[in-house]
Formats: structure tokens, C-alpha cells, sequence
């Protein structure tokens, strides 16, 4: 029981890591085993009382248990004293309930509270990761560990602090009683320990890669259904609804497969238990009844002594039990521990700096999503934006234009070079005070559940009605948001389902405008706007946001033509910066990008 | 960006469909199953497959009960002989032994039919699960799209994570220990009617007793239950959707209010499942020491005579204690059990719902020179050939997603094989919604849609949908190689072919500098990958399905210009002899279309080709100069 055991346990690392979770709850934490130790006493006092009524009142036995409480002439009147016996007991009854009913509310809320701060914990630190750490877990094994894994460490915190104190005071109370009666003959007991021993260890070096196994190919079932119902129309377009169900069927098998191996180990434990209490009941009988026979034990003894040992034994298992479950949980500890230990990519830092102009410098500036300089996503950008100027970004796909301004809000960190904003390293500013300076309108934006006015208002929680109403309108979205007959206060979905593509953009950048950003980034944020609403939208941006720093990223030339100038990239490298006009001239790519969109139209009109 | 535009208004409308589902009606009538038997009856059904280990580990849990209460029984003779006076000391060892023996038979076999049940309920629960998850995922893959249109993705994956999960909690415990425990509840009861009638009585009282306490209990147990699984889900939703919003969360420096809005769930989550977790855990206090009142209930009864005292009683009151052990456990399973039923129920209202029917009797086959052809059965047997030729003709379609408002009003229109027909218009004219009709995703209201002069509804699905080659807006690609998911396309499309696809999309030279070409592992949706990269592949996809009709719904929409143009090549060459419909934003992609139909209001407002419709100066031409007014 040294070492081994106690990594199986699970002292380590691991459960000492979530333990501080249990803050604010310590009380009824501790106060659990307490009551359960109360309610053990009853539980070995009552059948003690059981025993003397039987004895002493209806057998009228001479000697029984707990005779020397009562007084003898009450022991003398029958019927009084199996009154008295009755009502001690009912008392005692009551008592234990109450015991046992305040236990179970505080166990109750010493776990619930638990796993709310784990929860809580877990939340937090996820909401701290940056990127890169998002991206090492991915999204729904995240919320499998926030979700199902606190679940399991839960329920073993419950039972561990119901049992984990309650059993073993059960087992040295029993087997006191015990060695008071027979010392050499409860010795039995002692053996069948390592006997219980050495099956946990085996179970904790066998069952834990399995149940790893287990829950890797539940996750891999869940993600495939997750794929399948996001993808339903390629599926249904190219019917291929037959593969789908044979894709599944392979992954339900798997995992039928891994369930039965894994629990197969655990369907041991019982009949073990019940072999190792079973033989020790055996021993002790075929011993005792010798000794019975001998003249040196009395029946009673006997049945009491096995009463005992099986309560011993019961202990043993239900602590067994726990280990068992230990073992399990211990594979939902480590994930969740896991990302508790995952230290976040962009460190926070205090600095009181804030952010002055939205003047941008980008100096030798290399990035690489890999961190490492053979793959190299950007190379060597040098760029100098002044405070004010509107700069269109226009590149192939993959050439790193997304990439490119996602280091100013410190989406991702830059590998070599230097990035300053308002004259200053980006690295000397809080990331709050960063990114409070940067709004960034996203390829992939995202509204969620609640009212358009919530939503907007994450860029500024306190923005009045008239503030929304003015970013709407520069956004070109009031005039649909009125039409609702909600209008602000119209409900959206998860992910924003009930409005139209073009309608999300545009109150997407109404929510980046309420921040009345230094810097604001459109990442190719108008491709589902037309293009006259588009149109509108710059206009607005030039006349009422003029000395905000404005970035914008698109595909349609039409979109940037008349930024103050253009950057074309190619290859993650700046291939050239110019206006319009002088890009027109001197930039292929750019030509090339320019005449395939505009030159019918230009004969044509 | 990632539902395309009409569903926006779709989703709206339809939910007031789904209110109206039997499903969702399920969902909402919290966690206490409607028809439990009938349920449980159905669930049973499941054990069909694996009906002899099934039988064997009823068997083996009725044999673990016998011998157990048989070896208790044991005691009783056992402790008698020890008892006995005018006997030897020889033939009391001798006799005591041989009970001895008995015993560790009987306690042997109890250890041998606990591991079997064990082994073979485990097996049985695995395989049940299995089979269920089966048809569980058959029958959705075959719902109508507008099922997957009309839920949100968290609560169709929870029929597979908490329904099943608390399936799986009834079927590996609560079911053996419900046998385990009604087996010897049968026993002890029939020990009881055995030893005294009268006093059995006295038990039927505590059982009464029992079982309305139980159901007081359970009452409010399963209400809180209730209300923790509504807390469950609204913590899960919140995660999943703030971590798919996570640059927003970031961009708008928002981790704060976040964690706010989730401690606020995630409080509402604590209070309830310490409620339901309190009711949960006070069953057995109260269960245990019922059993003690009742104990001396039953002396005390016994000492003032009511009932006959002596050795009778003193057995009596063994079972008493046994009895309200077994009861305490069943009660203990009995909320696992309604939850799990409700979970049960929800998959099974799931499984009831009406599949997408497929009631089409017109099929390819190929005629005897190879073509690829229509059978068309005629009235009174027979049928014709009729060739594949891609000619879609709308007629009067008009549609209505809920049947109220008409998304498309008096289509009429004609794309003639090997034709480009576009369609552009502002966001929610209907454009997406002519697409959906004609691969039948959803059925029009009135009108009619033929192919080839088939009405479409004719057609049986399978094969109306392999003619056609969608590209949509949203890429979706699936965990596998690059190379598989081309494939996807057509099943038995050969590596060369699939790379010849990937060549026409233009999408081989990007595949070939992958780390590990078209070997290389897609994850997570492709996430890998540039969006313009994942477009591609789908192309590549589309291209290798060969298709007669070709509908590119946005399909360029993410790859810039240049890409856009190095692919138009190739979708030359693709488009060639196959019907083409384009949705498009973009005009400068649909300028070559053969027809361009202007969509505004869910109407055709102007229809011709790009030069007829500019000299026209209607709409189409505002939109088309509309954009070049900037410079």
C-alpha cells in the first residue's frame, strides 16, 4: 500500500490540482463524513438493540448484548422492557434519518458546489487560451471536458466524501467488535485484505488504458455524427446517405467493442468481492464451528463474529468500490487537468499604456502558424499605415491576408520582426487595451442567442439606444432591423439563424463600429452585402469615421479601389502598395484581377 | 456565412413547424416519460438480438438470487447443529460439515452466476446500444432536410450524448439490480407468507407505506431532475456557442462578460442538481430506517400479542430487514429508470418521425447502346426509355416553406441541356430556394418541375439526385484524406479519375504541395485549410460525380478573383455538355450565362442574356453598374 497504491489513489498531481475547486464548500465537505460517522454509530448501535430485544426479551436469555445499560427490575418486566427496547429503537431510527437526510443535502451540495467551480474554473481558463491553445484541443473535445468529464468527477466526489470517511469507520468499528469477541479467528479478515489489494491494483494498471480507449471512441462517435448532421446536404446532394450509415455502423462497432473491453474488467469486481467476503465467511464458519463444538465459543459469537466480519468486508468493497470509480474518473481528471495546466499562448500583461493613434507599423515582420521559420506563413512585411488611412488588402487565397491582420489584435503572435501600433510594440499594451483599439469584423462572423441590441451592445455595454441606432445606420443596418416587428429587440438564434447572410454582415460591423475602434479591420466582411449597400457603407466609414484607421480585405476589386492605397499580397509577402491608379500601372496581378471583373462593363456601359 | 440566405427566413417560419412535431412536443413534457410501459416494451424489443445471452443472464441473475437466500437459509440448520445436545461431537462435525459444504456450493454458485450475469449484461447493454445508435443514425440520415433545417445541431448530437448516456446508466445497473432485486423480493415475501399470514400483513402495510413514499419523493425528484437536464443543456449550449464565437469573444474583449453569463447558468445548473441530488440521496436513509420502525413495530406487536411471538418472529424479523433492503434498492433505481425512459422515449419519438419518402417509380438504366435513360413505367404496363439530357422546365412553381407565406410566386422557366442559366438578386429573392426544389429538398406548393419532361416527382430521389452535382456556399468537407473526400463525389470513381477532377478545378497543384499530397488528412471540417482551398476541393468533388445537371450555389464566393479565374478554365471544360445553374453575388461570374433570371420577392422580374438585359437598364443593370459607380 505504499507507492502504487497511492498514485492509484490518485493523490498526485491530478486530483490535487482540481481540489482547490472546492472552495466555499469546505464546510458541508467536512461536515458529510461527519454525519455519516453519526449515522454509522447508529447503524452499529441498532442492531445491537435488535440483538437484546431478541435476546434478552424474547428469549429471555440470561446474557445479551448491551444488558448492563438497563436497569434489572426493567430487564424483570418483560413486556416494559421490549416497550422500552421499541421505542429506543424508534428514537434511534428517527435520529439516524436525521443523520442520514442532512448528510445527504450537504453531500449534495458540497458536490453540486464542486463541479460548479470546476465548471466555473475550467470556463475561465478556456476563456484565457488564445488560438493556437483553441486549436490543440478543438472545439467539441473542449466541451466534452467541460461537460461529461465534470460530470464524472463529480459523481466521485459525492460518493468519496459520502463513503470515502463512513466506510472505514464502519470497518474499524466492526472489526473492534470483532477482535472482542474472537481475536484469533478475526485475523481472517486481515488476510482477505491484500487479497482485495493486489485485484485494485490490477484493475488500475489494466482498466485505465481501457477506459481511455472507451472514451476516445465515444468522442470520435460523437464527432462524426457532428460532422454528418453539418454537412446533411452534401450528403443528401450527393446521396451518399448508404456510406454515411456504413461510416457509422463501423464507428458504433468500434466503440461497442471498446465499451465491453473496458467494462468487461469491471464486471470482475463484483463476483470477486463477493468471492473473497464469501470465503472468509466460509473459513470462519468451518473454524468457528470447531471452536463452537469445542467449547470455546458460543453460537451467538459465532453468528455475531460473521455479522461483523461481513461488515468488515462490505467496508472493504464499498471502498473498493470508490478506488474502482477512481480509476475511472482518473482518465476524466487528467483531460480536464490537462487544460487547466495549458498555458495560454499570449500572457496578459498589466501595463496601464494606452493605445493613441491608430497609426500602424509592421517591420520585418515574419509569421508562422507552426512556429517555425520553414514554414513561414508571412515573410518579412514592412508596411507603415498612418493613423486615418484606409488600406485595401486584395491577395489570392491562402495568401495571407487574414493572417496579416489578425496580428494586430494579437489573434496570434508574430514569430520575428516588430509590430507597433500608436508608436509602441503591440506587446507593451494590455490585450485589453489592444483589442478595445481594434475592432475586427470576421470572415466568419458570428451573432449570438439574445436580442439584436444585446448583441450589439458587446461592442459597448453601455452604448444608449440613439449610439445603436447611429451605428446601425453607418452600417446600412436600420433600415431591415426597424422592419422587424421586434425591431432592436428581436430575438436571434444560435449563430444568428434568423436573418440573412448580408443582414449578419452588416450587423456585424454595426457591433465593430460601437466600439468606436482606433483600428478597424473588415476581413472580406461585405461579401454577402450588394454591392450598392456596400458602397454606402464606405461612404459612411469615410465621412463619419475619418480618423479611424480603416483595413479592409476584399475580393471585389470595386470594394478597395478607392482606399487611400492598396496592398496586393502574394505568397504571404507584400507584392506591392500603391493607389488604384499607380497599381493600374505598374501591378500585373493587380491588373489582371481588375480587367477580369471590369472590362465587360466598361464596353458594355 | 454559414446558412445560406434564404434559410434565414425558412428557419423562422418553420419553427412554428416544429412546435407542432410530436417531438418537440416530447421535449418539452420535461423528463418524466409519457407511456413508460410502453416505452420499456419497446426498449425490450431491442434485446431481441441478443436474445439467448439475454435469457441466459436472466437466468443467471434468478440463480444468484436462489442461491443467495438459499445459503442464508443455510444458516438456520447450520447454527441448529451447533445447537444440538444429544448428538457427538463426531457426528455434529460431521453433519456440519457436510452443511458447510452445501453452503460454499451454493455461495460458489453465486459467484459464478454473479460473473456471468455480469459479463452477459454488459454484452447485451453494449449490443443494445449499439443496434439502437444504429437506427438511430439510420433513421436521421433519411428525415427531410428541413428536419436538420429546423433543429439546432446541440440537440440533435444530444440524442446520441445524454439520452443514450443515461440509456447506457439503466441498462449496465439499474436493470440487473431491478431483477437482482425483484427476484429476491419474490423470495423473502414467499418466506414471509410461509412463516406467518398475519404478520405478512404487517409488511403489506410498511410496502404501502414504502411506495408512497416513493412516489412523494420521486415526484420531486424527478421534477428537479427535470429541471437539471434543462440546466445541463442551456450550460452546454452556452459553451458550444461561445467557443465557436471565440475571435468574436476576443475581439471585443468580452472573456469577461462571458464568464459572467455562464456562472449565471451554471448557478441555476448547481441549484437544481443539488435538489434533484438531495432527493436522490435521502431515498436511502429514509428506506433503511423505515425497515427499523418497523422492526419494533412488529416486536412490540408481537410482545403485546397481536401477533405470535417465539422462533417465528424471530425468523420474521430477518426478512423484515431483508424486505426493506430490496425495496430501498428498487426505489434507489427507480428515478434512473424514468430518466432513462424519458431519454428513451425522446429517441424512439425521433425514430417515429416520417422519413423522407421516396415514392418515386422512374429509374436510370442504361439502354442498349449504353446511354444513360429514364425508365419511365407507363399507365398498363410497359415503359419508355428516355434519354438523360439535363432539360429542367419550371412551370408555375410556387412555394411556401410553412405554407403560409410563398417564397417563390409563378416561376416559370426552362434551362435546356448544356445551357447556363444564372440567378442573381438581393439576399432572400428565393434564389437558394429554386435549388432546394429541383434536387427536391423540399416539395413545391403548386406547379410543376420536370427533367427531361418528367415531373421530378416521378423521379425516385436517389437517382434525380446522382444527375445533379451541387456545389454549395457553405464547404463542408469530412474527416478523411483529401483524396476520399473527392471521392465522395462518386463512390467508385478510381484515383486518376478523382485527380483528374481535382486537375479541372484547378485544386492539383495546392493538393500536391500538402505535406503528404492527396493522402493528407482533413481534420475537423477541413479546418486545415483556407476556405478558398476547402472550395476547391468541393469543386474537385462536384467535378468527379460527373454530373448531367451542375448547380454552383455561390460556389466562388470565398475564392478571390484570381483563383476564381484560374478555375473558370477549367469549369469551362466541366460545364461543357451539362446544364449548368448558377447562384451568384457576383455578376462578373454569370456575364457568359446563356439566360440570367433577376429574382426579387421570391418573382422572375427580368430574364435574358447579359448584353439584352443591360440594354434593357432595369434592374439588372443597376445591380451591374451599381458596382462600378465607385470609382
Amino acid at each position: 500500500m505504499n507507492k502504487k497504491t497511492d498514485a492509484m489513489i490518485g493523490r498526485g498531481r491530478g486530483f490535487g490540482a482540481i481540489l482547490p475547486c472546492a472552495r466555499g464548500y469546505v464546510f458541508p465537505t467536512v461536515i458529510t463524513p461527519v454525519l455519516m460517522i453519526f449515522e454509522v454509530a447508529m447503524e452499529v448501535f441498532i442492531p445491537l438493540l435488535m440483538a437484546a430485544i431478541v435476546d434478552g426479551g424474547l428469549y429471555r436469555k440470561p446474557d445479551f448484548q448491551l444488558k448492563a445499560l438497563f436497569p434489572p427490575e426493567l430487564i424483570a418486566d418483560n413486556t416494559r422492557f421490549i416497550l422500552t427496547l421499541g421505542g429506543l429503537m424508534i428514537v434511534s431510527a428517527l435520529l439516524s434519518l436525521a443523520f442520514g437526510m442532512l448528510a445527504a443535502r450537504t453531500a449534495a451540495v458540497a458536490a453540486m458546489g464542486f463541479s460548479k467551480n470546476l465548471r466555473h474554473t475550467l470556463f475561465q481558463k478556456i476563456q484565457s487560451f488564445s488560438f493556437k491553445n483553441t486549436d490543440k484541443f478543438s472545439t467539441p473535445s473542449l466541451v466534452m471536458r467541460a461537460t461529461a468529464d465534470v460530470n464524472n468527477i463529480q459523481n466521485l466526489y459525492m460518493q468519496a466524501i459520502r463513503t470515502f470517511v463512513r466506510a472505514p469507520v464502519m470497518m474499524v468499528l466492526a472489526a473492534i467488535m470483532a477482535f472482542r469477541i474472537d481475536s484469533r479467528l478475526s485475523l481472517i479478515f486481515v488476510l482477505c485484505l491484500p487479497v482485495l489489494v493486489l485485484v485494485l491494483i490490477v484493475f488500475a494498471i489494466f482498466g485505465r488504458p481501457r477506459f481511455r480507449i472507451f472514451l476516445k471512441k465515444y468522442d470520435d462517435l460523437n464527432a462524426s455524427v457532428q460532422e454528418d448532421l453539418t454537412a446533411i446536404r452534401v450528403v443528401k446532394s450527393y446521396v451518399r446517405e448508404k456510406y454515411e450509415k456504413l461510416r457509422f455502423n463501423a464507428s458504433a462497432d468500434d466503440l461497442k467493442k471498446a465499451h465491453i473491453r473496458a467494462e468487461k474488467l469491471f464486471a470482475l469486481t463484483n463476483p470477486l468481492q463477493l468471492a473473497v467476503m464469501w470465503t472468509c465467511s466460509g473459513i470462519l464458519l468451518l473454524l468457528g464451528g470447531d471452536s463452537v463444538l469445542g467449547g470455546t465459543l458460543n453460537t451467538g459469537e459465532l453468528v455475531s463474529l460473521l455479522t461483523y466480519t461481513n461488515q468488515v468486508i462490505g467496508s472493504l468493497a464499498m471502498v473498493a468500490a470508490i478506488i474502482v470509480v477512481l480509476t475511472m474518473t482518473r482518465e476524466s481528471v487528467s483531460r480536464i487537468t490537462e487544460v487547466l495546466a495549458e498555458v495560454p499562448d499570449i500572457p496578459e500583461n498589466d501595463s496601464e499604456l494606452k493605445v493613441e493613434s491608430g497609426e500602424i507599423e509592421f517591420k520585418n515582420v515574419c509569421f508562422s502558424y507552426t512556429a517555425s521559420e520553414d514554414n513561414l506563413t508571412l515573410r518579412n512585411i514592412d508596411l507603415h499605415i498612418r493613423s486615418g488611412e484606409t488600406i485595401g488588402i486584395i491577395g489570392g487565397t491562402g495568401e495571407g491576408k487574414s493572417t496579416l491582420v489578425q496580428l494586430i489584435p494579437r489573434f496570434y503572435d508574430i514569430l520575428s520582426g516588430e509590430l507597433r501600433i500608436g508608436g509602441r510594440d503591440i506587446k507593451d499594451y494590455s490585450l485589453y487595451e489592444l483589442r478595445e483599439s481594434v475592432s475586427m469584423v470576421l470572415q466568419k462572423n458570428m451573432l449570438f442567442s439574445g436580442t439584436i441590441k444585446e448583441n450589439l451592445r458587446w461592442g459597448d455595454p453601455n452604448a444608449s439606444d440613439e449610439e445603436i441606432e447611429r451605428a446601425c445606420r453607418l452600417a446600412c443596418a436600420h433600415d431591415f432591423v426597424s422592419a422587424f416587428p421586434d425591431g432592436y429587440d428581436t430575438e436571434l438564434g444560435q449563430g444568428g439563424v434568423n436573418v440573412s447572410g448580408g443582414q449578419k454582415q452588416r450587423l456585424c460591423i454595426a457591433r465593430a463600429l460601437l466600439k468606436k475602434p482606433k483600428i478597424l479591420i473588415l476581413d472580406d466582411s461585405t461579401s454577402a452585402v450588394d454591392s450598392r449597400t456596400d458602397e454606402s457603407i464606405r461612404k459612411a466609414f469615410r465621412e463619419f469615421i475619418p480618423s479611424t484607421t480603416k483595413l479592409i480585405i476584399a475580393q471585389r476589386i470595386s470594394s478597395i479601389m478607392d482606399a487611400d492605397r492598396i496592398i496586393v499580397m502574394e505568397e504571404g509577402r507584400i507584392s506591392d502598395v500603391g493607389t488604384h491608379g499607380e497599381l493600374m500601372e505598374r501591378s500585373e496581378i493587380y491588373r489582371e484581377v481588375y480587367t477580369s471583373q471590369h472590362k465587360e462593363v466598361r464596353e458594355n456601359a | 456565412m454559414r446558412k445560406t440566405e434564404a434559410k434565414g427566413e425558412r428557419v423562422q417560419r418553420n419553427i412554428k413547424k416544429i412546435r407542432k412535431s410530436p417531438l418537440h412536443k416530447g421535449k418539452n413534457a420535461a423528463n418524466r416519460p409519457a407511456s413508460p410501459i410502453r416505452t420499456l416494451a419497446r426498449l425490450f424489443k431491442y434485446y431481441g438480438s441478443c436474445r439467448a445471452p439475454f435469457i441466459a443472464a436472466v437466468i443467471a441473475i434468478i440463480l444468484y438470487s436462489a442461491s443467495t437466500i438459499a445459503a442464508s437459509y443455510m444458516m438456520r440448520p447450520l447454527v441448529a447443529v451447533l445447537e444440538e445436545a444429544n448428538i457427538t461431537r463426531e457426528a455434529a462435525h460431521a453433519k456440519y460439515l457436510a452443511l458447510l459444504i452445501g453452503m460454499a456450493g451454493l455461495y460458489a454458485l453465486g459467484v459464478i452466476t454473479n460473473y456471468i450475469l455480469n459479463v452477459l449484461m454488459l454484452k447485451c447493454a453494449a449490443t443494445v446500444l449499439c443496434d439502437l445508435r444504429k437506427d438511430m443514425f439510420d433513421h436521421m440520415q433519411d428525415l427531410p432536410i428541413g428536419y436538420f433545417d429546423t433543429h439546432t445541431h446541440g440537440e440533435l448530437m444530444s440524442y446520441y450524448t445524454n439520452d443514450t448516456d443515461a440509456l447506457r446508466e439503466l441498462m449496465h445497473h439499474s436493470i440487473t439490480q431491478l431483477i437482482i432485486s425483484v427476484t429476491s423480493l419474490i423470495g423473502v415475501v414467499a418466506m414471509m407468507l410461509v412463516l406467518s399470514v398475519k404478520l405478512f400483513l404487517i409488511v403489506a402495510v410498511m410496502g404501502v407505506i414504502v411506495f408512497l413514499t416513493v412516489k412523494y419523493i420521486g415526484r420531486r425528484s424527478s421534477r428537479n431532475f427535470a429541471r437539471q437536464q434543462k440546466a445541463v443543456a442551456s450550460v452546454n449550449g452556452y459553451i458550444e456557442e461561445l467557443m465557436e464565437g471565440q475571435r468574436v469573444v476576443k475581439a471585443f474583449n468580452h472573456e469577461e462578460a462571458a464568464v459572467r453569463g455562464f456562472d449565471e447558468r451554471n448557478g441555476e445548473l448547481c441549484t437544481a442538481a443539488t435538489r434533484a441530488s438531495t432527493y436522490a440521496n435521502i431515498v436511502g436513509p429514509i428506506m433503511n430506517n423505515l425497515s427499523h420502525i418497523f422492526y419494533s413495530i412488529t416486536t412490540t406487536l408481537g410482545v403485546v400479542g397481536l401477533v405470535s411471538a417465539g422462533s417465528v418472529l424471530i425468523a420474521f424479523l430477518q426478512y423484515i430487514r431483508q424486505f426493506a433492503d430490496r425495496m430501498s434498492q428498487i426505489s434507489e433505481q427507480f428515478n434512473f429508470v424514468l430518466l432513462a425512459l424519458a431519454g428513451a422515449e425522446r429517441i424512439f419519438a425521433l425514430m417515429d418521425l416520417p422519413a423522407d419518402v421516396d415514392e418515386g417509380d422512374v429509374v436510370i438504366e442504361k439502354n442498349a447502346n449504353g446511354e444513360e435513360c429514364w425508365r419511365v413505367p407507363r399507365e398498363g404496363g410497359g415503359f419508355d426509355m428516355i434519354p438523360v439530357k439535363g432539360m429542367i422546365e419550371l412551370h408555375n412553381v410556387t412555394f411556401s416553406y410553412d405554407g403560409k407565406v410563398d417564397v417563390l410566386k409563378d416561376i416559370s422557366l426552362y434551362a435546356k441541356t448544356a445551357q447556363k442559366i444564372a440567378f442573381v438578386g438581393s439576399t432572400g429573392a428565393g434564389k437558394t430556394t429554386i435549388t432546394n426544389l429541383i434536387n427536391r429538398f423540399y416539395d413545391i406548393s403548386s406547379g410543376e418541375i420536370t427533367y427531361d419532361g418528367i415531373d421530378i416527382r416521378r423521379i425516385k430521389k436517389a437517382d434525380l439526385r446522382g444527375t445533379l452535382g451541387i456545389v454549395l456556399q457553405d464547404t463542408h468537407l469530412f474527416t478523411g484524406t483529401v483524396m476520399e473526400n473527392i471521392r465522395y463525389g462518386r463512390a467508385d470513381a478510381t484515383d486518376e479519375e478523382c485527380i483528374e477532377a481535382a486537375k479541372i478545378a484547378n485544386a492539383h497543384y495546392f493538393i500536391s504541395h500538402l505535406p503528404e499530397g492527396y493522402n493528407t488528412m482533413l481534420i475537423s471540417d477541413g479546418a486545415n485549410l483556407s476556405q478558398g482551398q476547402r472550395q476547391l476541393i468541393s469543386i474537385a468533388r462536384a467535378a468527379v460525380s460527373n454530373p448531367v445537371v451542375l448547380i454552383l450555389d455561390e460556389a466562388t464566393s470565398s475564392i478571390d478573383t484570381r483563383t476564381e479565374l484560374l478555375i473558370e478554365r477549367g469549369m469551362d471544360s466541366l460545364m461543357q455538355n451539362r446544364t449548368v445553374l448558377v447562384i451568384a453575388h457576383r455578376l462578373s461570374t454569370v456575364r457568359n450565362a446563356d439566360a440570367i433570371m433577376v429574382l426579387e420577392h421570391g418573382r422572375i422580374i427580368e430574364r435574358g442574356d447579359h448584353d439584352e438585359l443591360l440594354k434593357k437598364k432595369g434592374r439588372y443593370y443597376e445591380l451591374y453598374t451599381g458596382m462600378f459607380e465607385m470609382s
